[in-house]
């Protein structure tokens, strides 16, 4: 039975629950005084027009010392070193991929940064250049970790351990890179059945966890078996809480995202990206979150 | 009672500009622009498909054995739709104007209603004209002239569908026979593509047709014989359309050995062909198209047609219900617009 539902639109409701917030953050628009004390030195994000300092982008004002910065709540990825990123390979060049990872540049995969197949150590010869296509292949996901970062702001990656490597099956989900919650692990095993890499670039991915955890296979060998309906069905009502998480600009981390899975049990799955349903999913996550807190 | 009169002048707006600049104004020296960049043949060839996402192989096969098992990555089944969002009357200086949201995918539809010259086959109709602007917001492929590929695709369409005899009655139009009559200019902006871009099209061009507002003219005769267009001083005493008859279109993607309706980007880059049907609201198709690389088993067509009219009927029923909604609030209605 086919259904279509269609509605009149409503207008954005601010947001939702008055918490008691933590320090007051100071947020600016484009256009915006910070300070008109002249002693500031001006970071990014700032500029000096008669005298004050105005900000130029629209995010939180960061003082260190004399110097003001303005951070960007929406913007592009910017990359730290050691953060685990999730991208997708663009380019197949001479020693090295171009990664997809929702930056200002193309970040770069290095033949020197992957694990060989086998876990062998020795220098890449020619054999392994002219078989880079059969490792990587344009249109692949890989999880990675940021090893450095070039003068021009560009990532070079590495995935020089087990638990990174080429993604196999499962659902891809773009968010703003603002929302990740910075945290010790980005891999988490949900309870609820599926596993999720909350990669600090914002590409979230979701994939059914696999029965097989002790042999780790690191890498490049994937798994094409069809998934299990159970599985399918955690997935999809996984990548539906992310999705309602992010409309009402919550930020993402595992226990979020986990109770808000909770709270959606009640619903069928496609129901979940109804405005009402996913409003009052929200509400509920965020009653839990503030009882977490304290 | 005493009536203006108004000559033709006044009613129309400039004809030298072209059809798409009487939605925006700025139109027209974007076209300026684009034809002196003029891009090389063969990103003009690269950009000609639809705004395309890669997927790895991996991921295609999950969306393809999800689909077999009618459980698709948002937990939709084969025949649902998205969450539409459907508001009209958005743009005031138009005669009739929608603005469709399904899922990702944002549409912006405006009808402009302008006095012109029947078509010597047809002297007493009035007729549609068509335009589709890929605006370079959706996607940085559309920027320059790639998006034009795609919007003479998606015009060559709409001909098509609007070309069976009942959709729209052009009679109505008609103010003079051989003389004239009211062209309506349909333009049509994509905001954002998020797949399925047929579907929402035909349901804001339904949409803004059932908004449309054309003013009620008469034409007076003088003594020495020349014609004079009197306009109605009531701003509300106008005819309006009947949409009953005016087909929505549906897109059947076919994705393994099934066939889904409403695709996002994702499935749409698993599909290798697709079948545009447009169906009436009584069921009846008035036309098909196939679209993609790969081929269809006529079996499979059968199956989708049958499919497609199905869900069109729902889509006409679904769409007729908020429409008659948004019209019975009326003035009470809270515009949400693009600022909402």
């Amino acid at each position: 039975m086919a259904a279509v539902t269609m509605r009149l639109p409503v207008p954005r409701k601010p947001a939702v629950v008055n918490a008691p917030r933590g320090p007051e953050k100071h947020l600016v628009a484009p256009g915006d005084t910070i300070t008109t004390d002249t002693g500031y030195m001006r970071g990014h994000g700032t500029y000096v027009e008669d005298d004050k300092l105005i900000a130029s982008v629209a995010g939180v004002v960061e003082r260190v010392n004399k110097l003001i910065c303005v951070r960007a709540l929406n913007t592009r990825y910017n990359g730290e070193v050691g953060d685990v990123v999730v991208g997708r390979i663009t380019e197949v060049q001479q020693k090295r991929w171009k990664v997809e990872t929702y930056s200002r540049l193309d970040s770069v995969l290095l033949l020197s940064s992957i694990n060989l197949p086998g876990g062998e150590l020795r220098r890449r010869s020619i054999e392994d250049e002219l078989a880079m296509r059969d490792c990587l292949q344009e249109g692949d996901l890989i999880s990675a970790e940021v090893q450095s970062v070039f003068t021009d702001g560009a990532l070079s990656l590495h995935t020089r351990s087990l638990k990174y490597g080429k993604l196999s099956q499962g659902v891809l989900i773009q968010v703003s890179p603002s929302l990740v919650k910075r945290q010790k692990t980005h891999f988490h095993d949900l309870p609820c059945g599926a596993s999720v890499i909350l990669g600090n670039n914002g590409y979230i991915w979701i994939y059914p966890t696999s029965e097989q955890r002790d042999e780790e296979t690191g890498g490049f060998i994937t798994n094409l078996e069809p998934v299990s309906m159970s599985d399918r069905e955690v997935i999809s009502r996984v990548r539906n809480c992310i999705v309602a998480l992010v409309t009402h600009k919550l930020m993402l981390f595992d226990t979020s995202i986990l109770y808000c899975y909770e709270a959606s049990l009640p619903h069928q799955i496609k129901d979940i990206l109804k405005p009402e349903v996913m409003e009052q999913i929200v509400l509920e996550t965020q009653h839990r979150l503030l009882d977490l807190e304290g | 009672m005493s009536e203006r009169r108004a000559t033709l002048r006044r009613l129309s707006c400039s004809n030298g500009a072209s059809h798409c600049s009487r939605l925006l104004e700025g139109t027209a020296a974007s076209r300026e622009r684009r034809k002196r960049k003029g891009l090389s043949a063969v990103r003009r060839e690269e950009a000609g498909s639809m705004a395309a996402v890669v997927l790895s192989e991996p991921e295609k096969l999950y969306i393809v054995h999800g689909v077999q098992e009618d459980l698709r990555v948002d937990g939709r089944g084969c025949e649902d739709y998205r969450c539409a969002e459907v508001e009209t009357d958005v743009v005031s200086n138009t005669s009739g104007s929608a603005r469709v949201k399904l899922g990702n995918t944002d549409i912006l539809v405006g009808v402009k209603a302008e006095m012109g010259t029947p078509k010597i086959e047809k002297p007493d109709e009035g007729y549609l004209e068509f335009c589709v602007d890929c605006s370079a917001n959706a996607t940085p492929e559309f920027e320059g002239r790639g998006g034009e590929e795609l919007g003479t695709e998606i015009t060559s369409t709409f001909y098509t569908v609007f070309s069976s005899e009942n959709s729209v009655d052009l009679k109505s139009l008609c103010i003079n026979p051989r003389e004239h009559c009211w062209v309506l200019y349909v333009d049509v902006l994509l905001l954002v593509c998020g797949g399925n871009l047929f579907d929402a099209i035909s349901i804001a061009v339904k949409a803004a047709l059932f908004n449309t507002r054309i003013p009620k003219v008469r034409v007076l005769e003088d003594e020495e014989g020349s014609k004079e267009i009197e306009l109605s001083d009531d701003p509300y005493d106008c005819i309006r359309l009947n949409v009953e008859n005016v087909p929505l279109i549906v897109t059947l993607s076919k994705i393994g050995y099934r066939h889904v309706v409403d695709a996002t980007l994702e499935e749409e880059a698993c599909s290798l062909a697709s079948l545009l049907v447009s169906v009436t609201s009584k069921g009846a198709l008035t036309s098909i198209k196939k679209v993609g690389r790969g081929s269809l088993d006529p079996e499979s067509i059968f199956e989708m047609m049958e499919t497609g009219k199905k869900v069109g009927k729902a889509l006409h029923v679904a769409l007729q219900k908020i429409l008659d909604e948004e019209e019975s609030l009326g003035t009470s209605r809270q515009k949400v617009g693009f600022l909402g």
